[in-house]
């Protein structure tokens, strides 16, 4: 017999394992996405019927509209500066003996394990600080957020990008030089397409998580500028009506939509 | 195509010299081989003149252009990798192509040029795969084509074969050989692959430790090592040890008086003999030189028997003596009768 036809015992365990951790992660996705179709305004179980009426409440409520576009404009800003910052970071931490070197790595991975009340917090504490030395006004600014923002992306991308050279095989670009290229054309044509995936994933996951950021961005939103999560939790504050649970739908939608389109480019998998 | 000279080139790691002072002509269209063991600098000496290392001191011309400072992008040399270092990215033909990018010349201009280069490899009609989709061999033959396209000045071979399993090593050989000569490019070849150094090379360079210890044709290699090393390190050589008394006579460390014509000066000295020279049983009874030799250990290496023999207490060499049919192999404890003419051995003062 072979073990097709009868399973073992412990690939049967590991699969119910599996699957059960699975349903743990889909769980709380699979009430926002039923809650959201409910008719009636007080989310109760069994639903009283079902309609679309929360989407177009969604859609049509002007915080969230609001929210939407400056966390998307946030998200892009963080994200390309990230990018900026963390790709040529990592270059220098892989590629050349740095003083303090693993020092460094880890202070760029850290805004990643704070807890962002404590990140909120101390950028909110260096904005005020920033703001009375210079008289710039940093506090509440849209500049000020995208700076913070920047700061949660970075070490997706150090992390990503540094993982996809550490695998790189430089006698490539020894090649590339070979041939005549020189440093940047080197660098454009083989380094980059080569650490193409890492960057991409990095661009993808840092946006995410900027997209998503809500206890940092609370401590260093302004009057009228709150970003998506904020409007979410404030709308909260004084309704419960399935309107959040459509609009969570709609971000988690778009967010799986960028991540089926980028993953047909790069296979995230394999990075991440 | 150009002559290339390395003049005096060193390198230094702190105080570690990897490259000593080493000196190669090498003409227009020649096919050198650089051969050593492992670790003598063969790599460090081949990566110098591509540019990737910056010698401690020396010069390297190509040409009539010095490129000692030029940066690896503006030699013109074309070095295949051993680990070929294909673009994973890109398809055969624009690997291929790449260098030809580089030299601005036109998209239209490259597919014919592609296309030769990929001919010239046998390799015709690859050009859309990518490298993870060919042969280690097949991988190996357009790093060489890519190397070709861009007509570099002079061709750099690092340890190209040594990936290739026994069979394929021996077809590819002979196909770069037959391109070299066909395109009369000046190359330069590392391996440690002793064979391969003999077969294909126009002339041959041993190095060890950093230093070149001869430059010659096969044959000047093997008839007239300059060194132990060299006389060692190609070919076989049975060794003895002891010193020269008198001019043409060399006495053993075991007392054993040896008479050979290349023994000259005095002092303590090393005799090597190639094993084809040394005859035995009775063969040997009517040479110059013939002794009593006790047979210590025997192998059976199908067309050949190696044999560990003593002349004395203190002295043991090595013989290699074709397998005749008919003919028992000597038993460990026999005695068999040695010998070799005085024109046989070349003698060597002891190095330190
Ligand atoms: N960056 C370096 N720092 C210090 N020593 C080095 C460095 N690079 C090479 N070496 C030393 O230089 C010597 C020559 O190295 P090289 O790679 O040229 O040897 P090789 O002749 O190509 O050997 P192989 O046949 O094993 O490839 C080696 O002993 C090596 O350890
Ligand atoms: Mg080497």
């Amino acid at each position: 017999m072979s073990a097709s036809t009868r399973p073992s015992l412990g690939s049967v365990a590991l699969n119910a394992a599996a699957g059960l951790s699975l349903l743990y992660i889909l769980l709380p996705l699979i009430f926002v996405t039923w809650l959201a179709f409910f008719r009636q305004e007080i989310p109760s179980f069994p639903p009283e019927g079902y309609s679309l009426k929360w989407f177009a409440a969604a859609a049509n409520n002007q915080p969230f509209i609001n929210g939407f576009l400056l966390s998307l404009q946030v998200g892009v800003a963080a994200t390309l500066l990230g990018l900026l910052v963390g790709v040529p970071a990592s270059l220098a931490l892989v590629r050349h003996r740095i003083v303090l070197g693993p020092l460094f790595n880890t202070l760029l991975l850290m805004p990643l394990v704070m807890p962002g009340i404590v990140l909120g917090t101390a950028i909110y504490v260096f904005q005020i600080e920033t703001e009375i030395a210079t008289g710039l006004p940093v506090m509440g600014s849209q500049g000020g957020l995208i700076a913070a923002h920047t700061l949660v992306v970075i070490p997706w991308v150090v992390r990503l990008v540094t993982a996809s050279l550490v695998g790189f095989d430089r006698t490539i670009e020894e090649a590339a030089q070979n041939l005549g290229a020189g440093p940047f054309t080197t660098f454009r044509r083989v380094t980059l397409p080569s650490i193409r995936p890492g960057i991409v994933a990095a661009g993808l996951f840092g946006f995410v998580t900027s997209f998503g950021n809500l206890e940092m961005s609370l401590f260093l939103v302004g009057p009228g500028r709150t970003t998506l999560p904020i409007a979410i939790l404030q709308y909260l504050e004084w309704k419960i009506d399935p309107t959040v649970a459509a609009a969570s739908l709609i971000q988690i939608v778009l967010i799986a939509v960028a991540m089926i389109i980028t993953d047909r480019y790069v296979k995230l998998s394999r990075v991440v | 195509m150009a002559r290339l000279s390395i003049e005096h080139l060193r390198k230094t790691y702190g105080d570690l010299t990897v490259v000593d002072d080493v000196t190669i002509d090498i003409a227009d269209g020649e096919f050198l081989v650089l051969l050593g063991p492992s670790g003598c600098g063969k790599t460090t000496t081949l990566r110098m003149v591509a540019g990737f290392i910056a010698p401690s001191a020396g010069a390297i011309t190509i040409g009539e252009r010095s490129v000692t400072a030029l940066p690896p992008w503006k030699r013109n040399c074309g070095l295949v990798f051993q680990s070929y270092a294909l673009f994973p990215h890109m398809t055969v033909a624009e690997n291929v192509a790449f260098g030809l990018e580089m030299r601005k010349v036109s998209p239209a201009d490259r597919i014919p040029r592609v296309a030769e280069a990929l001919r010239l490899v046998q390799l015709a009609g690859f050009d859309e795969r990518y490298p993870r989709q060919l042969s280690g061999g097949q991988q190996q033959r357009v790093a060489l084509a890519r190397a070709l396209a861009m007509e570099p000045d002079v061709l750099l071979l690092d340890e190209p074969l040594s990936n290739l399993d026994a069979k394929l090593r021996q077809e590819v050989r002979v196909e770069i050989r037959d391109l070299q000569r066909k395109l009369g490019l000046t190359t330069i070849m590392v391996t440690h692959d002793q064979e391969e150094a003999l077969t294909m090379a126009d002339r041959l360079v041993v190095m060890e430790k950093g230093k070149v210890r001869q430059i010659g044709s096969q044959r000047e290699l093997y008839e007239k090592p300059a060194d132990r090393f060299v006389a060692g390190f190609i070919g076989r050589s049975a060794f003895l040890d002891g010193e020269i008394t008198a001019p043409g006579r060399f006495r053993t460390r075991g007392g054993v008086e040896i008479g050979c014509a290349a023994a000259t000066g005095t002092g303590a000295a090393t005799l090597a003999l190639r094993p084809e020279r040394i005859a035995v049983g009775g063969e040997a009874q009517g040479l110059h030189n013939h002794f009593q030799a006790r047979v210590e250990h025997a192998s059976y290496l199908g067309a050949i028997l190696d044999i560990d023999v003593s002349l004395s207490g203190h002295d043991r060499m090595l013989l290699q003596i074709p397998n005749k049919a008919g003919v028992a192999e000597p038993k460990p404890g026999e005695t068999i009768t040695i010998g070799w003419a005085e024109d046989a051995g070349l003698v060597y003062p002891r190095e330190a």
